[in-house]
C-alpha cells in the first residue's frame, strides 16, 4: 500500500512498488491526462510535479512519491482558468494536442520557481519535451503571455490575431 | 450526386443533402417522414446529418472526419456555421461515429478535406439556412427574397423584425429540403466565420487532461495488452515460453497469434493480455520467442545502397518521361554536371503510440481508434476475423499524431484478434519500440542526375534516374510490369519535367522485406530534398543566383501536355517571387558573413505551391544553427482559419528540418535499428528556429489543404542554405551523418 496526494486528494494504492507513477495515474487512479509517449523519459509527454518539482512519471516508481504531493494536469485547473491555460487556449497553441499535458506541467513548474522568465530560460525549460507537432513557438509565446513578459502577438503569428 | 436508386423527388432531394451521393435504404424510412427530417424530438431541427438546432440556441455540427492535429474537427463545421449564418459561439462540435453511408468519405489524408469538402460542407450549412428562410416567411406571410439572415436569425429589414433561428425551428421541420447542387451560397466577401482565427474546439479538453485521445479510452472491465512481433517482418512465432509469463504478476492471459503473410495485416507475434499496461510490459520482459525470422532476415541498408550503386549503371528500367533528346543535348553543352542523391527509411513516430480498444460480444465488435482511414480499418478487422463489416461499430478518437502511420491499421486487427481471443474488452497499447520498429517506413531513395547549361547559364538538358524499392504485378491485359512499392513512386511530371527542352526521367528498383508507407507529404518529401538541391547546384555552376535561376526556369512556357490537376508554373512562380521578397533575399543573402547563408526551395504537393527560405548559420566546428525561415504559400482562394492554417505551416516546416538534421531509419538483418527517441530524435525547443514567417498568396482557385505541402521545401532550403553559409554540398540525409565544419 503506498499513498499519496494528487491534486490534492489523498490516495492510496495497493501496486507493486516498482510501478511506474505513470501507469498509476492512468490505469489505477483513472487520471487519463498525463500521456506515454516513450517510456525512457526522452519526451516529456508524461511529465507531472512531485512535491513542485517536474518528474517524468514514466519512469519514476510510485514507491518514490509515498507521501508526496503530485500534481497533474487535472490539477492545474479542472476549468481552464490557469494563466497558461488560458493562455494556450487564446493562442490555439496545440495541434494534435497529446503532448501539451506534459509541455503544460513543465511550463507551469518554470513559472512558479521563475516568474518571468527570458526566452532562453524558457527554452532551457521546455527542452525535454517533444511536440512531434512542433508547436514549439506558439508554447513559447504562450509561456511569455502567461508570465506577462509579453502582450503582443510574436514572431509566430504575423499579421497579428483576432480575439 | 450519383444516386439513381429512386425516382422519388424528395428522397433524392434529401439524399443528397446528406452529403452529396449515396444514401441506403435503411435511411429511406426515417427520411420519408416529416419531410426528410430524421428529428429526435418534436422541438428539434434536424435538416441533415450534420446540424441539429435546438430551441436553446445551440448549434450542434457533426465533425466526420478524424481528427489528427490537422484542425479538421473545428475545420469543417466552420464551412457548415457560416453558410448557415449562426455566430461560432452558437456551435457546439461533435465527434461522429463511423458512418460512411450518413457521412460519406471519413478519411484523413493526402490534406484532401478542404478540396473534397470545401463546396459540400457549405451546402449542408446553405440548405439549412434556405429552410429557416422558408420557415420564416411562411410564419410572416411575406416573400422569401425579402429576407435576409445573419448571425442565427432571420431579418426582415422593410418592417424592422427578426426571428431567431431557435423560434423557427418547428415551421423549419416542415419544410422540403432544397436541391444540393442549386442552393444559393454566400458570396466569400459575406463570410463571418471563414477566413477567420478560431481554436481549435477540443483546447478546453486538450489543456485540462480531458479523456480525448484513443489511448484515454476505458470500457469497463478492460483489461490491457502487448503484442510482440518478430523484429524481421512477417517473421512467425516457433515457440514461446508462455507458462513463464502466464505466471507473472497480473497477467491473464499469454497466447501465440498466427498471424497472415501481408504485412500491412495481422502478422505473427505474442499477446500478453494483464490487469493493467504495466503489467503486460514487465511480464514482456521475461518473454522469450524462437522465431522463424523468414526470407528477408539478410536485408541492410548497406546492402541497398550497394543495389542501388549497381542499378545505377544501367539505364532506368522503367522509363517515365522523354522529351527533347536529352543525351544529344547534354553532349554538346556548354557545361554538364552529375551529381547523386540519397535518403533514409524515416518513421512517422506519431507521440501517441499505436493503440485500439476492442469489445467482442456475441460475434459482434464495438472498437475505438485513431485510424485515419477507419472504413479500411473495419474491413481489414472484418476479413481478420472473419466477421461481416456490418457486425463492427468503430468510435473515431482523437489521435495524438497521425502523420501517415494511422492510414494503415494494423493495430486495429490486432486489438480485435486479442480481444476476441481474450474474452474481454482489450485495450492494445504499443510501446514507442513496437512503434519506431513496426512502421510503415517512408521508403529510402536515390536519384542520379546529369545536366547540361548552355552558354547563357540556361539549363537545357536533364536526366534523372530514380531507384528506389519495387514490385511486379500483373496489369488488367495480363502482363506483368513493375511498379514502385507504396510510396515509393515518382511522378511522370516531376518538375522540372515540362520546364526543360530535352530531359528524360526513369526509374530502376530492387525488392524489399520492409513494409514501406506514406509520411506526411508521401514521395514529395524526399524527392523535393534531390530535385531542389539539385538545381541549386545547377544555378551555382551556371553562376546564377539561385532565386533568379528558379525564377527564370519557371517563366519558360511548359511543353507537352498539362493534365488538369497538374503544376502550374506561374503559381510556382508567385509565391518564389512572394518569398524572395518577404526575405529580402536580393539585398540579405548577399550581405551575410562566412558561415551564415540564405537557401530557397520551392514544390508542389497535394495541390499546394510553396517556396521557402532558410538562413542557417553553421559554426566553424561545424555546429548548425536555423536562424530563421520564410514561408511563402499559394493555397487557393481563402485561407480557411488562419490560426490553423500557420500552426499547420509552421509545424510541417519544423517537421522538415527534423528529418533533415537528425531522422533515418537503418535496417540490419532485416530489422530497425533504431527505437525510442533517444536515436530517432524529434527536433526541440531549444533547435527550432524562432521565427517562421507565413505569407499567403491568395489565388482565384478553389481553397486546398495544408497538412502537407508546406513541409517538402523545408529540407533542401535548408541544405541550400549549408551550401551558402559553407560551401558544403549536402548530397545525403540526415544532416548528422556530415561534417559542416569550415575554415
Amino acid at each position: 500500500m503506498i499513498t499519496f496526494k494528487v491534486n490534492g486528494e489523498t490516495k492510496t494504492v495497493d501496486v507493486a512498488p516498482d510501478m511506474p507513477l505513470l501507469w498509476v495515474l492512468r490505469d489505477v487512479l483513472d487520471l487519463k491526462g498525463t500521456k506515454f509517449g516513450c517510456g525512457i523519459a526522452q519526451c516529456g509527454a508524461c511529465t507531472v510535479h512531485v512535491n513542485g518539482t517536474p518528474s517524468r512519471s514514466c519512469r519514476r516508481a510510485v514507491s518514490t512519491v509515498a507521501n508526496a504531493e503530485v500534481r497533474t494536469v487535472e490539477g492545474l485547473s479542472p476549468d481552464g482558468t490557469h494563466a497558461l491555460q488560458k493562455a494556450w487556449q487564446a493562442l490555439d497553441v496545440p495541434q494534435c494536442g497529446y503532448c501539451q499535458a506534459g509541455q503544460l506541467m513543465s511550463a507551469a513548474a518554470l513559472l512558479e520557481r521563475n516568474p518571468k522568465p527570458s526566452v532562453a530560460q524558457i527554452d532551457t525549460a521546455m527542452n525535454g519535451n517533444i511536440c512531434r507537432c512542433a508547436t514549439y513557438l506558439r508554447i513559447r509565446e504562450a509561456i511569455q503571455v502567461a508570465a506577462g513578459v509579453t502582450t503582443q502577438a510574436g514572431a509566430a503569428t504575423p499579421g497579428g490575431r483576432e480575439e | 450526386m450519383t444516386t439513381t436508386t429512386s425516382t422519388r423527388r424528395d428522397f433524392l432531394r434529401v439524399t443528397s443533402i446528406v452529403g452529396g451521393g449515396l444514401l441506403f435504404a435503411t435511411h429511406i424510412d426515417a427520411l420519408e417522414s416529416a419531410a426528410g427530417i430524421l428529428s429526435p424530438g418534436a422541438t428539434d431541427f434536424v435538416p441533415n446529418a450534420f446540424i441539429r438546432m435546438t430551441p436553446d440556441g445551440i448549434v450542434t455540427i457533426v465533425a466526420k472526419n478524424p481528427e489528427i492535429g490537422q484542425g479538421v474537427k473545428t475545420m469543417l463545421p466552420m464551412l457548415i456555421a457560416d453558410e448557415l449564418d449562426v455566430e461560432w459561439k452558437q456551435v457546439r462540435v461533435e465527434q461522429s461515429m463511423l458512418d460512411t453511408t450518413k457521412y460519406q468519405g471519413q478519411s484523413a489524408g493526402g490534406s484532401n478535406a478542404t478540396p473534397a469538402n470545401w463546396l459540400p460542407m457549405r451546402r449542408v450549412g446553405a440548405a439549412a439556412r434556405a429552410m429557416l428562410v422558408t420557415a420564416a416567411a411562411r410564419t410572416w406571410g411575406v416573400p422569401e427574397s425579402e429576407l435576409t439572415t445573419r448571425d442565427g436569425a432571420v431579418h426582415d429589414h422593410a418592417r424592422r423584425r427578426h426571428l431567431p433561428y431557435a423560434q423557427l425551428l418547428d415551421r423549419a421541420a416542415t419544410v422540403p429540403a432544397p436541391d444540393l447542387a442549386t442552393v444559393k451560397l454566400k458570396e466569400p466577401k459575406d463570410f463571418r466565420i471563414i477566413g477567420t482565427r478560431q481554436p481549435s474546439v477540443d483546447n478546453l479538453a486538450i489543456v485540462t487532461g480531458k479523456p480525448i485521445f484513443g489511448i484515454d479510452v476505458t470500457v469497463p472491465g478492460m483489461l490491457y495488452a502487448v503484442f510482440e512481433k518478430c523484429p524481421v517482418f512477417g517473421g512467425k512465432v516457433v515457440s514461446a515460453n508462455l507458462d513463464e509469463v502466464r505466471a507473472q504478476p497480473g497477467v491473464r492471459r499469454a497466447f501465440v497469434v498466427d498471424g497472415g503473410d501481408a504485412l500491412e495485416g495481422l502478422l505473427g507475434g505474442v499477446a500478453i493480455v494483464a490487469d493493467n499496461w504495466w503489467a503486460a510490459q514487465k511480464a514482456r520482459e521475461r518473454l522469450q520467442v524462437v522465431w522463424n525470422e523468414g526470407a528477408t532476415a539478410q536485408q541492410s541498408s548497406a546492402g541497398f545502397a550497394r543495389r542501388a550503386a549497381e542499378l545505377s549503371q544501367q539505364p532506368p528500367t522503367r522509363p517515365l518521361r522523354n522529351d527533347g533528346d536529352a543525351d544529344a543535348a547534354l553532349a554538346s553543352a556548354a557545361k554538364t554536371l552529375r551529381a547523386e542523391y540519397y535518403y533514409p527509411f524515416l518513421a512517422h513516430a506519431a507521440l501517441e503510440p499505436m493503440n485500439t480498444t476492442a469489445h467482442f460480444v456475441n460475434g459482434k465488435l464495438e472498437i475505438w481508434s485513431q485510424s485515419q482511414t477507419p472504413a479500411n480499418g473495419r474491413r481489414l478487422v472484418a476479413q481478420t476475423l472473419g466477421i461481416p463489416e456490418t457486425d463492427i461499430t468503430v468510435h473515431m478518437a482523437r489521435s495524438g499524431g497521425g502523420f501517415g502511420r494511422r492510414l494503415l491499421n494494423d493495430f486495429m486487427a490486432e486489438a480485435a484478434w486479442i480481444a476476441r481471443e481474450a474474452g474481454a474488452p482489450v485495450k492494445l497499447v504499443w510501446s514507442r519500440e513496437d512503434d519506431i520498429r513496426h512502421d510503415f517506413y517512408r521508403p529510402a531513395g536515390w536519384h542520379y542526375f546529369a545536366g547540361g547549361l548552355d552558354a547563357n547559364g540556361r539549363l537545357v538538358a536533364m536526366k534523372s534516374h530514380f531507384i528506389s524499392f519495387g514490385e511486379k504485378f500483373r496489369q488488367q491485359n495480363g502482363q506483368e510490369a513493375e511498379r514502385g512499392v507504396r510510396a515509393a513512386d515518382i511522378p511522370q511530371l516531376e518538375f522540372p519535367g515540362r520546364f526543360v527542352p530535352n530531359f528524360s526521367l526513369g526509374a530502376s528498383y530492387m525488392p524489399l522485406g520492409v513494409p514501406t508507407g506514406w509520411l506526411r507529404a508521401p514521395g514529395s518529401n524526399g524527392i523535393a530534398f534531390a530535385f531542389q538541391s539539385w538545381l541549386d547546384e545547377l544555378a551555382h555552376a551556371a553562376g546564377r543566383d539561385p532565386m533568379q535561376f528558379r525564377i527564370d526556369l519557371l517563366s519558360v512556357p511548359p511543353i507537352g501536355d498539362n493534365p488538369a490537376q497538374a503544376y502550374s508554373g506561374e503559381r510556382m512562380r508567385g509565391v518564389v517571387e512572394l518569398v524572395a521578397e518577404k526575405s529580402d533575399w536580393a539585398r540579405r543573402s548577399r550581405s551575410l558573413p562566412k558561415g551564415t547563408g540564405m537557401g530557397v526551395a520551392f514544390y508542389w504537393s497535394h495541390r499546394g505551391y510553396f517556396a521557402e527560405v532558410v538562413q542557417a548559420t553553421v559554426s566553424r566546428q561545424g555546429a548548425l544553427t536555423v536562424d530563421k525561415v520564410w514561408v511563402a504559400g499559394d493555397v487557393g482562394s481563402q485561407i480557411i482559419n488562419p490560426s490553423n492554417a500557420e500552426n499547420q505551416v509552421q509545424g510541417s516546416v519544423i517537421d522538415g528540418l527534423a528529418e533533415a538534421i537528425s531522422q533515418e531509419i537503418t535496417i540490419q538483418n532485416g530489422r530497425v535499428v533504431q527505437g525510442n527517441f533517444d536515436d530517432y530524435p524529434i527536433l526541440r525547443m531549444r533547435e527550432v528556429p524562432p521565427e517562421i514567417e507565413v505569407h499567403w498568396r491568395i489565388t482565384d482557385f478553389p481553397p486546398t489543404g495544408l497538412g502537407e505541402p508546406a513541409l517538402p521545401p523545408a529540407p533542401p532550403a535548408l541544405c541550400n542554405a549549408i551550401f551558402a553559409a559553407t560551401g558544403k554540398r549536402i548530397r545525403s540525409l540526415p544532416l548528422s551523418n556530415h561534417d559542416l565544419s569550415w575554415s
